[in-house]
């Protein structure tokens, strides 16, 4: 992937471009608002990571005006202030995602990727979702696999969903929590696990080849056995 | 300097204002006063000279001009307000008393105003006559006049009551201002002193209230209600960032001791990385810390307060519960779920979510296998209650206050994960959402209750915003 950091902190953008490097994505840096606009507005990227507070002009606006221009690339808003009020406004000023300061690179790099996919083929209102012999009936909530149907419970399947619309990607618990609970806090137990299991005890059980994967230090990823 | 105040204030203006509409309205009354007095004074005086005309012209068409000078000669003789004078065609005068054909009147024809001077007890006094004037036949001219110094002495009555009326109005205005002023300027200066002190930092200081429930008190009184809620406010802020500061040393100084003691032994790569996982733990720990702080003191200081919104308590625990219900299978406890519909709450969403996860999480934690949570939203017609029932230890009657202070971790829980902030995320929360938090022997185990005020259902929400934005 291609991906814009518009990012005033050096060190926090020399972090970031090592780590995207790392996981085979090529990074562009601007240091300031004006630039990062017409870097935006120039290049090609799969994705952009934004910072609220930049100088020159302000993160918000910046992302404003790229999308009065038409600009689809997704964006991904960093951002010190974590308010549930700060969250609402940059997604309303046409941010895709919102991630606060300080952050775990894996999470970082789980999201930029859901945001990339999104932004590359956006499914068209899809009614069936399907990972190997995985399939996912979204108007008749019914999930099967191999032909035999699996009796999710209502959270089960939107957390299965979730999964399989971000299948080949990692994703994050913070992620499950935000798409599946809608809840913007880490609860102190790790809830999501539990959930995780039941659900691979529902739909990896009795198959030889697990969909469901944890991926250690990030979170889980659903893929089709290689 | 007092003195421009005092002419600069809006009140010592107004008053000045009222002065002059005040003068301006006495000014109007008493010219029309003055005008309709003369007007009848005016008409009486022609209604007099036209009787003594018509009693002239009788005499005169019936005995001619020989009865006319008699009659004129006998009038004269009275003295009174009454003026005659019959000339000839040359103005020399036959009877009358007047001594000549007045210099006013050479010209003129009919009505005529003059001044007549007239020798009284040895003066010589002038009098302000109305006068009828005729042309008899032959050329002999008449005049008929009646003394106005009635009307003259009138006037000179609204002209004095027109001085002091004006007088009068200047001077009360004046006074009246001055004193006016000066009382709403002391008061005035009374809240810039005040404010002046309270920005010098001095915060606790209030504006007076007099108790006259006038303008002012109702000004002093909201403003007093402001400084309270930017005391509270800045108390809550300053506590915050004192207890910040307190509280992240311990994390960090352990991080650093950590980092020290990895960097004092040789380098290995195993046992460096083994150090850097457990300093990457150590900061995820810091900042999730920093977080919870972070909440506790907002939801303290009310911030996010003025957005709550109508929402539904017993959806919000549903979800909070169901989220736990994996784990509390797993852990062998029974979690059982009792709501009612209808229970809206004026609530920030999340921060609510949140406290009800803590809850649950605490009973989950000290709630042993075989036992059982029960999440129950009941409403009454003022308030809704949420209560959260475990099996566990419970807490003892003596440390249930204590629990909700930041950090205090009970003997017991020692052995589990937290930083004991829990609690006091839900204290601060209930606080913020005007709730009342309960901690209670559920015997065995504890039982929190959360009762809030109940907040009208969405529809009548709306219909109240109509109301009150209207």
């Amino acid at each position: 992937m291609r991906i814009l950091m518009i990012e005033d902190d050096a060190e926090t953008a020399d972090y970031l471009r090592k780590g995207l490097g790392e996981s085979g994505h090529v990074a562009d840096h601007a240091a300031t608002g004006p630039d990062g606009l017409s870097m935006a507005l120039a290049g090609t990227y799969d994705a952009l990571i934004v910072d609220r507070m930049l100088p020159g002009l302000d993160g918000l606006t910046l992302i404003k005006s790229l999308r009065e221009q038409k600009v689809p690339t997704p964006v991904l808003i960093l951002s010190a202030l974590g308010q549930v009020n700060d969250r609402v406004r940059g997604l309303k000023a046409g941010g895709d995602d919102y991630l606060i300061k300080p952050f775990a690179f894996s999470e970082l790099l789980a999201r930029l990727e859901a945001l990339a996919r999104r932004g590359g083929a956006e499914d068209a209102v899809a009614t069936r979702l399907m990972i190997a012999d995985l399939e996912m009936d979204l108007l008749a909530r019914t999930v099967r696999r191999g032909g035999r149907k699996i009796d999710l419970q209502p959270r089960e399947f939107r957390l299965l969903e979730y999964l399989m619309r971000h299948a080949g990607h990692v994703v994050t618990r913070t992620m499950l929590l935000e798409g599946v609970w809608d809840y913007h806090f880490d609860p102190q137990t790790n809830v999501i696990d539990v959930h995780i299991s039941r659900l691979r005890g529902k739909i990896d059980k009795g198959h030889a080849a697990p969909l469901l994967h944890t991926v250690r230090g990030a979170g889980y990823s659903l893929r089709a056995p290689s | 300097m007092r003195r421009a105040n005092l002419i600069k204030s809006s009140a010592f203006r107004l008053t000045l204002l009222y002065m002059i509409l005040f003068g301006t309205s006495v000014l109007g009354l008493l010219a029309f006063i003055y005008l309709s007095t003369i007007a009848v004074i005016d008409r009486q005086t022609e209604d007099t000279i036209d009787a003594e005309v018509r009693g002239l012209a009788e005499q005169y068409r019936e005995q001619g001009l020989a009865r006319l000078i008699e009659v004129i000669r006998l009038r004269s003789s009275i003295e009174g307000q009454d003026y005659y004078l019959l000339t000839d065609p040359n103005l020399r005068p036959l009877a009358g008393n007047l001594s000549a054909w007045p210099k006013e009147a050479e010209g003129a024809k009919d009505w005529v105003d003059l001044t007549v001077t007239r020798n009284s007890k040895g003066q010589e006094v002038s009098h302000d006559v109305r006068a009828q004037l005729f042309t008899l036949s032959g050329g002999y001219r008449l005049l008929v006049g009646r003394d106005t110094h009635e009307r003259t002495n009138i006037r000179s009555i609204v002209v004095k009551a027109l001085g002091w009326s004006v007088a009068a109005a200047v001077g009360l205005g004046l006074v009246g201002g001055i004193v006016i002023s000066r009382r709403m300027l002391r008061r005035v200066e009374h809240v810039a002193r005040t404010s002046q002190g309270i920005m010098a930092g001095d915060l606790s200081r209030r504006m007076a209230v007099t108790g006259s429930g006038d303008e002012f008190d109702r000004l002093a009184t909201s403003l007093n209600a402001m400084l309270d809620q930017i005391e509270r406010l800045m108390t809550g802020m300053r506590l915050a960032t004192d207890s910040l500061a307190h509280d992240l040393r311990s994390p960090l100084t352990r991080l650093r001791g950590r980092i020290e003691l990895a960097l004092r032994q040789p380098p290995q790569a195993a046992r460096d990385r083994e150090a850097l996982a457990d300093v990457l733990r150590q900061a995820e720990l810091a900042l999730s810390t920093f977080d919870s702080l972070l909440k506790i003191a907002m939801a303290e200081a009310g911030v996010g307060a003025a957005d709550l919104r109508v929402i539904d308590l017993a959806a919000v625990a549903r979800d909070a519960a169901e989220l736990y219900e994996p784990v509390a299978e797993e852990a062998g406890i029974r979690l059982r779920i009792e709501t009612q519909g209808g229970a809206m709450v004026r609530a920030q969403p999340e921060l609510l979510a949140q406290s009800i996860t803590n809850l649950i999480d605490n009973a989950v934690k000290n709630t042993p296998s075989g036992g059982e949570i029960t999440v129950a939203v009941g409403l009454s017609r003022s308030s809704v209650t949420l209560r959260i029932g475990d099996t566990g230890p419970g807490i003892p009657a003596v440390d249930r206050q204590r629990v909700l202070d930041r950090f205090v971790r009970l003997e017991e829980s020692r052995s589990t994960p937290g930083a004991g902030l829990g609690l006091s995320l839900v204290a601060a929360v209930a606080k913020m959402h005007g709730a009342q938090l309960h901690l209670g022997d559920a015997g065995p185990g504890l039982v929190i209750t959360l009762i809030f005020p109940i907040a009208a259902s969405a529809h009548d929400s709306a219909e109240w915003r109509a109301v009150t934005e209207a």
